[in-house]
């Protein structure tokens, strides 16, 4: 059915190489070559994990329950994110809305998790030299040994769990844009302010969260710049990045998390 | 956009409208199912390779599904499907003959 001629197609063009339209063989390519990032970096961690031989083993089961949660909110974030695309190519457009936003609520939830979880550690010692160090916190053995004698541990892990965590972070603000338009940026806006002003100066959140500063500032430019309806191509093509950012954690969770579990 | 390209979007969300919900949440089950298999293996303590394998192999059936179903990959044409997966697994296959000569290592220190 795919490669069927186009009906009414203009004699001076050719149908599509690949049978789809340019925009989401643009987003396939760069998700290629994003998955060559995700795939170097979890050979790193991989590769670290073989090449060490006391590689720590820190997930307890609280640990391994929360990313197993985390991982519930993906999956069902995309889930909506396909009934999102349905209704765009039924043209309902409350529905495409809610499914957007749906979709949203479940990836923040995931963030927020995540983030609790980088807190809890960094709290009690696995950290990096360049996170500052919690005041009042007495850093528990097991966790600040790990950081002391293997730091590819901590280095491998924050680096694969944060480029992954900024990769969801842009994809709900990604679906932000082509859900709610321009009346996202002041939402945006107020999430930047709550992030920034709701996290400890020691929290290396209470900087990343000028992320979203900085994602508010192009997103505005291009929203007042080249204003547009999102059809059904634009949720279609922001699915499909959002749908990658799923099946890297797909990958992420076994290797990072159940395979470094102790449960006792 | 152009006039092929709004004909092109509009094929492909004909192609879209056929495509019955209900798939998508047996898919969206059996992902659950999946990741629930994995944490239960987890608490099992299996031997680490053991695990590593089979956790390897859920993850790329559960991959499978969500590229085919729900970035819609099976239903694009023979040329995309295969451009696309070819091109990023032989770029994973030559990074993994830069790692191949290290990763004998295994054998000798075990994951934990």
């Amino acid at each position: 059915m795919a490669e069927s001629a186009l009906p009414n197609m203009p004699s001076v063009y050719e149908p599509s190489l690949f049978g789809t339209y340019s925009k989401k063989i643009g987003m396939w390519l760069f998700l290629l070559s994003d998955s060559l990032t995700f795939g170097a970096l979890l050979y790193a961690y991989s590769y670290g994990r073989i090449s060490t031989a006391d590689w720590p083993t820190p997930f307890h089961s609280q640990s391994i329950i929360n990313a197993t949660i985390m991982t519930a909110f993906l999956l069902t974030s995309s889930l909506t994110m396909v009934l999102a695309v349905r209704a765009s190519v039924d043209r309902d457009a409350n529905a495409q809305r809610l499914w957007l936003i749906a979709t949203m609520l479940c990836g923040t939830a995931f963030i927020v998790l995540h983030g609790r979880e980088w807190s809890k550690l960094i709290a009690e010692g696995l950290t990096l030299p360049m996170f500052p160090a919690v005041p009042g916190h007495a850093a528990s053995s097991e966790f600040a040994n790990v950081a002391r004698n293997v730091p590819q541990f901590p280095a491998t892990f924050f680096g694969l769990t944060g480029m992954h965590m900024l990769h969801v972070t842009l994809g709900v603000i990604y679906l932000g844009v082509v859900a709610l338009r321009r009346k996202f940026i002041p939402i945006l806006l107020v999430l930047w302010l709550a992030a920034w002003l709701g996290t400890p100066s020691y929290s290396p959140f209470h900087y990343g969260a000028h992320v979203l500063l900085i994602a508010a500032i192009v997103c505005s430019i291009i929203l007042w710049l080249k204003p547009k309806l999102y059809d059904s191509s634009d949720v279609e093509v922001a699915g499909l990045y959002w749908h990658f950012v799923d099946l890297v954690w797909m990958f992420i969770f076994p290797l990072v998390y159940l395979m470094s579990a102790k449960i006792l | 956009m152009d006039t092929t390209q709004m004909a092109i979007v509009e094929r492909v969300a004909e192609e879209h409208r056929h495509h019955k919900k209900a798939q998508f949440f047996w898919v969206w089950g059996a992902l659950l199912l999946m990741t629930a298999i994995e944490v239960y293996l987890t608490y099992q303590n299996l031997p680490p390779v053991k695990m590593l394998t089979i956790l390897m192999g859920l993850s790329l059936i559960k991959a499978a599904l969500i590229i085919g179903f729900f970035m819609h990959l099976r239903y694009e044409i023979s040329l995309m499907k295969w451009l696309t997966m070819c091109s990023v697994v032989g770029c994973l296959i030559l990074m993994t003959l830069f790692y191949f000569p290290d990763a004998h290592r295994i054998l000798k220190l075990g994951v934990k």
